[in-house]
């Protein structure tokens, strides 16, 4: 399909602008300062725009399309209602600088935001600033340095332990936040190796990165060791909450033993993932933390509300304001429609994984044999050693079947790991039209394999070259391989 | 449940499958103590009507009716309805990261468009997909200047936004950087100090048009840089280009900023997204997700997440950024407003934010109020003594029912009688009356 830039025609425009009133001059800006080429930004009329991409929404596949099993990434329905909440004048027309007078349905808002994240975690304070899981993970880790700093013991605790079926964001926070890495095994039953914990833990330790449930979709068998292995180092523990979709109302981290917890708002409470965000990370701490959390923190004095900003330990901010407001109104929405059901979201999201993987485990190699929580993985090896079919194959072959293809080679322990996370949302006959499909997929392995590897066939592209893209590297349009498409009637 | 499908049939059917007699059961891994074993202490679930009256209820306690002057970093622009159409396209609206491009190509090939858009309007090689907002960007251009560069030194200039300034500040002793500050001048940034500050420096950031809205002269500050072997990253507003001079025209390595005038409404500070551009030369170093073109398997054009050696999921510890989740649906916002401004809208956009201050200006001076900085060139904001404390100022406004900026000294101990006024293209000539008079009164 064309880009915009190739239906752009000289002289088009797609919005008018409010001119100025008769009487005003335009002041000069300084020659120095001022444009010399204009921006080549397209010319189209509205409807154009619109059409545009409305086409490129066609080739796109949300979930409100359909089923979108994106191990670790909580693809749960975004109610509808939430965006139109979000649009509400009172919300979407306030500045972020006004007087907190004048914006105390907002701060009352973020408030008892801030409870059920309470509730949920078990913790005593949050920050609602950081932006997403990430930045929720690089702000942990500030907490845990301005903590050490205060009793004198920051140039001793120089390391992170993080398990090697993490996340990549744990790792880049570790180097982010300028302290060294040390990994720690998995063992035979998917928990941390804890005797190769011990050899790791010492007066070195700031602290552990934990995913728990983990990326396998387990729960941490070891917990309660491995708490009282950094505890008793003197050392912290941050909850990465990016599978806390699992536990909601059935196990709190704070009671687990963390310190620090982030809460993936656009994961566990449902954002619209807009093709990569917006997401919203807010962090909940242990009290021994609450004095370094980033300004301004709501503050309530009786049914008046305030951003406080006169807090002498803070480390500083990490984004600007008190964080992305529209991301807490649609959370907080969705909390709402829930209120103690939140727990039952947990249960069915367990129960629609667990039933997955009763259905599949036969026919795809099961690493860790155990009940999952809200998502598990498998192994395309066998198909992959008997056939030739790898997890790429399978993952490319669902889209014919007319589903999202599930997370693939994550975690990294896991070789040919499809990592399938299907959600509280799914209904059991989605579930088994999945199942369906992947066993079938596993007989098209075995009787037309080249079915598999040259899928897909029904999407609007075939298999794309990535290997490609990253040497012939092109990031932009480029115009100047084009001269006709810009500035010029086509044809002429 | 109305978000849930499940039956107490499909229940029992699915327990059975499973081998296990009970819900309760699935949970047997969590050791008993961990377990939580109270009701949530959260208030009853609320239907869909519920919901809309509670929310109602608390957005008519903000106060949006004020004729707004507000500025700082966040404006109130116009958001063409075709924005929110575009937005509301549930195949855009409910999709990830596209990890999986076959599935994904209106989004891919959007942020290409994206792309291509910022690098135009920068004048830059290379546009990341966006970052979380105007601050964070400003981080992340740190750590590509530090390893680019070797150097463990940020200057950052004091007229630049305050928050832009804190946040590199926090980031800063992780990236084992120094920050440095250069003072302005009368509103502005003098080239000779920017050029003795940055010595050693990894890079300089300053803002065009400056947190006074002030117009510096960049090329000389990044010049001035450039002279020092630091990188010049110019922080800019989208809205200001067709008007000002590409960053990349005068030299800069980088250009960063918030993008929420294009395309976002200001929604009590976000989300939005901050825009990140270089040159080709710092591509591999750039942190976030880009998009580059291909083809598939039958040879046709196609867009794929690429350079992905940078990031966290491959490199780890060693990745440029731990940044995931980003904020592409803002930034397709962005794209949908200038797709429809094109290079005409957006210089009259900016002409009509220039013409309207600037009648703000000679409106206020005629009514007897000092400007802050009375010499100096801006955009569509400057600074205005109010002959008093200027929050006592902006309370007196207020009950006239305009909310006449922001108070600087909020940022600037020497300014605390001044306000910051911002004036897009939805101020009216009438409003401008409405302003001068409610600070012109005592």
């Amino acid at each position: 399909m064309e880009l915009i830039y190739e239906k752009s025609q000289a002289g088009r425009r797609g919005i008018g602008v409010p001119q100025p009133p008769d009487g005003l001059d335009v002041p000069d800006v300084p020659a120095e300062l001022r444009r010399k080429e204009p921006p080549r930004l397209p010319e189209l009329a509205e409807p154009e725009v619109l059409r545009h991409f409305t086409q490129l929404s066609t080739r796109n596949f949300g979930i409100d399309t359909g089923f979108y099993p994106l191990g670790s990434c909580t693809m749960k329905y975004n109610p509808r209602i939430n965006e139109r909440l979000v649009g509400l004048p009172g919300f979407a027309q306030l500045h972020p600088l006004m007087e907190d007078e004048a914006a105390q349905g907002a701060l009352e808002l973020e408030w008892e935001l801030e409870q059920i994240l309470l509730a949920v975690t078990g913790l005593d304070a949050v920050s609602l600033q950081p932006a997403a899981g990430s930045q929720g993970e690089l702000t942990g880790l500030m907490l845990f340095r301005a903590y050490f700093a205060e009793r004198g013991e920051d140039e001793q605790r120089t390391n992170i332990v993080i398990p090697d079926t993490a996340h990549g964001t744990n790792p880049a926070s570790v180097t982010m936040s300028g302290y060294k890495l040390t990994p720690v095994r998995t063992d035979a039953r998917g928990n941390i190796d804890v005797e190769d914990l011990r050899t790791k833990v010492d007066e070195h330790t700031a602290g552990l990165m934990l995913t728990n449930p983990s990326t396998l979709g387990l729960f941490d068998e070891n917990i309660e060791e491995i708490e009282r292995i950094f505890h008793g180092a003197g050392a912290l523990m941050y909850y990465d909450g990016a599978n806390l979709n699992a536990v909601c109302g059935i196990s709190r981290p704070g009671d687990m033993g963390f310190d620090v917890v982030h809460i993936n708002l656009h994961k566990t409470f449902s954002q619209p993932h807009g093709g990569g965000g917006p997401g919203g990370g807010p962090i909940a701490v242990r009290e021994i933390l609450e004095p370094f959390l980033p300004v301004p923190v709501v503050a309530r004095e009786g049914d008046a509300f305030r951003l406080d900003y006169d807090r002498p330990k803070s480390i500083g901010k990490v984004r600007a304001f008190s964080g992305p407001f529209g991301v807490f109104v649609r959370s907080y929405a969705f909390m709402r429609s829930y209120g103690p059901g939140l727990k039952e979201m947990s249960e069915v999201a367990v129960l629609n994984a667990n039933y997955m993987l009763a259905r599949l485990k036969g026919t795809y190699d099961l690493p860790y044999e155990r009940l999952c929580m809200h998502e598990f993985v498998l192994s395309a090896r066998t198909l992959k050693r008997e056939h030739g079919v790898s997890a790429l194959d399978v993952a490319k072959r669902l889209m014919d079947y007319g589903f999202h293809p599930p997370t693939i080679y994550f975690p990294l322990v896991v070789p040919e790991a499809l990592m399938i996370e299907p959600t509280e949302s799914e209904a059991k006959e989605t579930l088994d039209a999945f199942c369906d499909a992947l066993l079938a997929i596993a007989r098209e392995a075995a009787e037309e394999p080249d079915t598999v590897h040259s899928a897909p066939h029904s999407r609007p592209v075939k298999r794309l070259d990535e290997v490609k893209a990253a040497k012939d590297v092109v990031v932009k349009y480029r115009f100047e391989d084009h001269p006709q498409q810009v500035g010029a009637p086509k044809g002429a | 449940m109305s978000y849930l499908s499940v039956t107490d049939a499909d229940r029992e059917a699915m327990l059975a499958a499973i081998g296990v007699s009970t819900v309760d059961e699935l949970f047997r891994d969590i050791p008993g103590g961990m377990r939580f074993r109270e009701e949530l202490a959260v208030e009853p679930a609320l239907s869909e009507a519920e919901l809309q009256r509670h929310f109602e209820e608390l957005a008519a306690k903000n106060v949006v009716d004020e004729v707004c002057f507000l500025g700082a970093g966040i404006y109130d622009h116009y958001v063409p309805a075709v924005v929110d159409a575009v937005l509301q396209r549930g195949e855009l609206l409910t999709a990830y990261t596209p990890y999986q491009p076959e599935m994904s190509q209106g989004v891919l090939q959007a942020i290409f468009e994206y792309q291509t858009a910022i690098c135009e309007l920068t004048g830059m090689d290379v546009s990341n997909a966006s970052g979380y907002d105007g601050t964070t960007v400003a981080a992340d251009a740190c750590f590509v200047a530090k390893h680019s560069t070797g150097r463990a030194k940020i200057v950052v200039t004091e007229a630049t936004n305050p928050q832009v300034r804190q946040v590199v500040k926090t980031y800063a002793p992780g990236f084992g950087l120094e920050v440095v500050e250069v003072p302005h001048e009368g509103g502005a940034t003098d080239p000779d100090r920017v050029r003795e500050a940055a010595e050693d420096a990894a890079a300089v950031i300053f803002q065009q048009p400056n947190f006074f809205g002030v117009l510096e002269a960049a090329p000389d500050l990044a010049a001035a840089a450039n002279d020092a072997g630091a990188m010049p990253i110019a922080h800019v507003d989208l809205v200001s280009l067709g008007l000002l001079e590409a960053p990349g025209a005068y030299g800069c390595a980088m250009a960063i900023g918030e993008g929420q005038s294009a395309g976002n409404a200001m929604s009590y500070g976000g989300p939005h997204y901050g825009f990140l551009a270089a040159r080709s030369d710092y591509m591999r170093r750039l942190p976030g997700r880009i998009v580059g073109e291909t083809v598939d398997a039958a040879g046709e054009r196609g867009y794929v997440l690429t350079l992905q050696t940078r990031e966290q999921h491959i490199r780890r510890e060693k990745a440029t950024s731990n940044i995931t989740t980003n904020q592409t649906l803002l930034a397709l916002a962005g794209l949908v407003h200038l797709s429809l401004l094109g290079p005409q809208g957006l210089r009259e956009l900016g002409e009509t934010c220039l013409a309207l201050a600037q009648h703000a200006k000679t409106e206020l001076q005629k009514a007897g109020l000092e400007l802050a900085f009375p010499e100096k060139a801006t955009f569509k904001e400057f600074a205005v003594r109010t002959g008093r404390n200027a929050r006592e100022a902006l309370a007196a406004a207020r009950k006239q029912g305009v909310y006449a900026g922001y108070p600087l000294g909020r940022d600037y101990p020497g300014l605390d009688d001044a306000l910051l006024v911002a004036v897009t293209e939805k101020r009216t000539v009438e409003e401008i009356a409405q302003l001068v008079e409610a600070l012109s009164w005592s």
